[in-house]
Formats: structure tokens, sequence, C-alpha cells
């Protein structure tokens, strides 16, 4: 598949930004300046950005608990989402979501999801909608290898299914749910198997490979733009931290952490970028100084920006009713 | 004027919006040809076609789950679920999703959807299909809570939910579907605004659904007896129309509340908890709760009709107070 070089350029970038993103929430949270939990996505870092580079601002996606990554793909402005991170009144959600709630509505992006095999549910109604509007837009669903054991999975990839609905499942095998091992909570090793139970194609991808997943993916988008269905893909990743920040991961073997370490997507799609010439060491480089700087400016942009009015606590509950707040 | 079913009427209030709007849509279990289990889709499949009148697969947690998400990206989606008991295998779509997604998401996105919520006892459907489930779904913040009891106010209510860019509960008696009454207007009906179905002067009988009808029933008994009693239904339970409330127990000074939901933890309690708390001042007499007894519903109909209340209990309780 022949990938123009801009667009490998900007997989790049924003490969970069989940990247140095996570790595910048993981310390902050445990310097306490992030409250509550984050769940990172570090180490997958190739599947939402070989999916989303096939999509436009005007497709959807449904993201998970680990939803930062999905959100930098998809194009999430990284101050909004650090301000949301810190609980501030600048931040996407008013302060009011967090980490697990980040959604923009202008960028398709139908919200991080603390609740496991929510998302698919609510992709099926965006792909219902694409459908019933006659627009060629495409819904793309990020969920995990676990939450394929809920019952949101099966209901939602038969209905999507029967109504060929424009639907991507992208499925991101890290090979855990919390800290139940893929092996130990189903016995199937490629979820991608359960595409034949609903008369769906079911297709695996090195999920670490992110131009192998940008091909996968753009086949299956392309499917469902022409009317053709749902795709059910399975990109093989693995996730570097524990289930949340604080999380031992003391479940996992030592020896495949390190395995999986080895199989870092940035440096491997680097050498790739390299060794085609498509980028210098020179444009490697700047890439990597442009997104720091683009996370240290979301960074001071939080740390700057107040915190909500407490009398928000009680807007945007309805459109049109605002409940009584407490006065102390 | 016109005479209409209560199903005929929940069928014009959605038939109306549909004819002016094609992103109005209705799905669920048996909506489409087959024309819903109670027959309140009848002829909707034919005027509007598969696209617009689906028939969705027995799974009640994709079919909330699919309004949430189509009612996110610009359609107005109405859900039927076959019976309101049938909400607990959709409960995460609806309570964590559809209540809490423009909250979470900082007044970012709207939720403009209705689910219908066929309710109540009555008809020997034993345990699991005549629930009343009022207190679960007022008990969310993010949702409205619609409760109908006659033709002309399940359409109106209903053109109301449609247009609303909240997820609205539009619970409808089952047991009432084939009940006739004369509908003279084919305007939406505020949400939040209650209604004074019976004018009286000693006690204020608040009711919802079904219960108003009972409760009508033993007004009418009592006026014999030189009783005068105020028939109040709220018709929205959230939002609730508490100065309706305050208006009739300034004149009656009593009250009694009558829901079909069993008592322990009901939304009755909730009417009884905002009286005692806000109305304490105007009350002759404690509040009197009436609702089903703390006990699954039954199916012999002569164990259900002694589970859930009627008008001879409205009766006694009113003549407890005066």
């Amino acid at each position: 598949m022949k990938v123009p070089k801009e667009v490998m350029k900007d997989i790049y970038l924003r490969m970069l930004r989940i990247r140095e993103f996570e790595s910048k929430a993981q310390t902050l949270f445990a310097d306490g300046k992030i409250p509550g939990f984050v769940h990172l996505y570090l180490g997958e870092e190739a599947v939402a950005t070989g999916v989303c580079a096939c999509l436009g601002d005007e497709d959807y996606i449904t993201s998970t608990h680990r939803g930062h990554g999905h959100i930098v793909a998809k194009g999430g402005d990284l101050k909004f989402m650090m301000a949301e991170l810190f609980g501030k009144a600048t931040g996407y959600c008013k302060g009011k979501g967090g980490s697990m709630h980040i959604a923009d509505r202008d960028k398709g992006i139908l919200g991080a999801n603390g609740i496991v095999g929510a998302g698919h549910n609510i992709a099926v109604g965006a792909g219902l909608s694409a459908q019933l509007r006659e627009t060629d837009q495409v819904c793309v669903c990020f969920f995990g290898d676990a939450s394929t054991n809920q019952g949101t999975f099966h209901e939602s990839l038969n209905l999507a299914s029967i109504w060929k609905l424009p639907i991507v499942f992208v499925c991101e095998n890290n090979n855990y749910g919390i800290s139940m091992s893929q092996a130990r909570h189903q016995a199937i090793k490629d979820v991608a198997d359960r595409g034949a139970a609903y008369g769906i194609p079911g297709i695996v991808v090195d999920g670490n490979d992110v131009l192998a997943v940008y091909e996968a993916a753009s086949e299956a988008v392309a499917r469902a733009r022409k009317g053709q269905g749902p795709t059910l893909v399975e990109c093989k990743t693995y996730r570097w931290r524990g289930h949340f920040e604080g999380d031992p991961g003391n479940y996992k073997p030592k020896k495949e952490q390190e395995e999986w370490l080895k199989k870092d997507p940035i440096p491997r799609f680097e050498a790739f970028l390299k060794e085609n010439a498509i980028l210098s060491d020179k444009e490697i480089a700047a890439c990597g100084q442009q997104v720091m700087d683009e996370i240290q400016e979301a960074i001071r942009f939080a740390e700057e920006s107040p915190d909500p009015d407490v009398a928000s606590v009680v807007q945007d509950i309805y459109s049109d009713i605002v409940e009584e707040v407490r006065v102390r | 004027m016109k005479k209409m079913s209560y199903a005929e009427a929940i069928r014009e209030g959605m038939s109306i919006r549909m004819r002016e709007n094609p992103n109005v849509v209705l799905f669920g279990e048996d909506v489409g040809a087959f024309g819903g289990c109670f027959g309140v889709s009848a002829g909707m499949f034919d005027e509007f076609g598969e696209k617009r009148v689906r028939d969705t697969p027995i799974s009640e947690g994709v079919i909330i789950g699919t309004a949430v998400g189509s009612a996110a990206t610009g359609i107005r989606p109405i859900a039927e679920l076959m019976f309101c008991d049938f909400l607990t295998v959709g409960m995460d779509q609806l309570v964590n999703q559809a209540a809490k997604m423009r909250y979470m998401f900082g007044g970012k996105i709207s939720m403009p959807m209705v689910v219908r919520l066929p309710n109540g006892a009555g008809v020997s459907a034993a345990a699991q299909h005549s629930q009343s489930l009022e207190a679960w779904i007022t008990h969310v913040p993010g949702l409205k809570v619609i409760y109908p009891s006659t033709p002309q106010d399940a359409l109106g209510l209903m053109l109301s939910a449609i247009d609303d860019d909240n997820p609205v509960m539009f619970l409808e008696h089952k047991a009432m579907y084939s009940m006739k009454g004369d509908v003279e207007s084919f305007e939406p009906i505020p949400i939040g605004k209650g209604d004074i179905k019976r004018e009286g002067n000693d006690v204020t009988v608040i009711a919802t659904g079904k219960m108003v009808h009972e409760a009508l029933a033993a007004a009418k008994q009592l006026e014999a007896d030189g009783v005068s009693v105020e028939v109040l239904d709220p018709r929205s339970l959230y939002p609730l129309d508490k100065a309706l409330i305050a208006q009739s127990l300034k004149k009656t000074h009593k009250a009694v509340i009558v829901t079909e939901e069993n008592r322990r933890g009901g939304y009755g309690g909730e009417i009884s908890a905002i009286i005692a708390e806000e109305m304490f001042d105007l009350l002759d007499a404690p509040v009197v709760r009436i609702g089903a007894l703390d006990s699954p519903i039954p199916f012999a109909p002569i164990l259900e009709q002694v589970c859930i209340p009627n008008a001879t209990d409205i009766l006694s309780a009113i003549r407890s107070l005066t």
C-alpha cells in the first residue's frame, strides 16, 4: 500500500504526541497533580494512530477508559485534554468528566467511557445515524480484548451486521483485562474469530506495526463507506503499564514485558522512516521537539487554568433545568 | 375533537413528529410490520417504511445504546422496550450513558431520545412483566420521566418528549392501551406541568398512571357522602409540578399519594417527603401513601388484584382523613 509522505509524517507525530502525553500524565499523576484514576495507553500507540489516520473529523469514534491515545490520534486538543485531567474549568468537560470521559463532538469523539463494553452499543447508534442521514461517515469502535466478554459486544456486532452499519470494530488486544490475561479470560486466541459468529470479517493485524494497522483499517473503513457493513479488526499489542497508575502489575511475567518492550512501535516506525528516506534524522529530531513543546504548552495551560466555579456543579445535567446547589 | 385510545394517541404523537422530521425514528422489538407487542405502532411501518420503523433483535441493551449513539449524532430516536421490566437488561446504557453524557462531557452533547416503557400490572403478566419502575428512573439525574394517564396527555406529552433535548422516559400503562378518551388538542403539553383531573375541596389525591382512574372512581363514590376530592395528576414525575401540589394543598390541607409501585422506596415516598419538607405548614394531617404491596407482582388475577392498589384502598384512606 502506497502511503504518502505527509500522511506518514502525520502518523509519526501523532504517535509521538500520545507517547509524550502519556509519559507526562504518568509523572503528573505520581506527583499528585492529577486526581482520580488514569489508564495509560503507553505501548499501544500504533493502533489508535494507524486507525485514525484513515478517518476525517466528520467520522466518529467511541473510546474506552484507556482513551487518551484515541483522542490524541483523532485530533483532540492537547491543552483541553490536559486541563480536563487536572479538573480545570477550561478542560474538555469543564472538569466534570476527567480522564475517562473526554469527548469532542466537533472531532467526532463520542467519549472515552468508564464502563467496559459500553462503546460498542454507542457505536451502533452512531453507525445507524450515519446510515439514516445518508452520509458516508464511519464510526470506529475501539475496545479491549476483555470487553469482548461483555454482552454488549455480541449484541452490537449482531445488530451492526444485520443492519450493515458503517462501523469498524477495532479490538486492541493488549493481553489483559485489568489483571486477567487473555489466556485466562477467554478460551480463544484471536478475538477476530468472533466476527464469524456474526457474519463479519475478522482480521488479525500486528498492532505494533502502524502501517499494517493503517492498511487493515483503510480496507475496513472503505468497506464501511461503501455500505458493505462492519469489519472486526484485531490489533495484537501490549499494555506496558498496569491497568491504572498505581497498579503494581505483579501479575505480568517479567519476560513477557521485556519481549514486548523490544517491540516498541515508535522506534520501529522511525527505523522504517529512515530506511526508506521518508524522514531524515534531522526531521525526526524536529518532530520530537515539536511534540515536547506542544505537551509543555498543554501542561502550562492546565496549570494556569482556573478551577471550575462551584456553582457549575448542577449545570449541564439537563439542557433546560439547573438543579438546586448546596450553599455552604 | 376526536375519540382515541391511549395506544392510538401515543401512535399519533409519534407519527406527527415523524411526518415533520425525517430524523425522528422508532425502533424496538417487533415494532415494525407486527405493530408492536401491544399494537402501539400498528400501521407505522406502512406509513414510514422499514428504514424509520425498525425491528431490532431481542437485545434491550443495544436498543437503548443505539438510541444513545444516534441521539448524540443528530437523530431523535424513539426506542420501545416491550416491557418496562426489560430496563434491567439495558440499565447501563440508560443510567451510565444516556443520563450522564451531557454532564460528563461538560454540556457539549445533546441526548434527544425517548424510551417508551410499558409499565404496570393488571394483565396477569406476573412478576417480570408487570412492575412499576418509576423510582428507579426518577432517581437518576439527567433523565426526565413522564407518565400520562389519558389519551390527550399521552399525545401532547409524546410531542414534548420527542422535542426535548434530554433523555425522556415515557411510561405507558399497559392496561390502559385500549382506554378511549377525548383528544381536543394536537399541541405539545409541556413536561413538568401537572393537571387537576377533578376539582375538590376536602382532600387532594395525587395519583399517577392508571391510579388516576382509581382515584377518580373513589372520588365519585365519595361525592355521595359529601366528601369533595381533588385528583391531581402530576403527569411528569420529573420534573415535578410542585407548585400545583402546593396550590391544591392550600385549599384541601390533606394529601393522599397513590402510585402503583410497591411502596418501599417508591417515588410516592419522594412526593411525600417533598410535601413534608416544603409544604408542612399547609397540612392538617399526615400524608397518606398508597402503593402496591411490597411483593413481586403475582400471576393469579385474585392475587394480582390484592397486590396492587385500587379505588377501595383510596376510598378508605380518604375516609380516614375526613
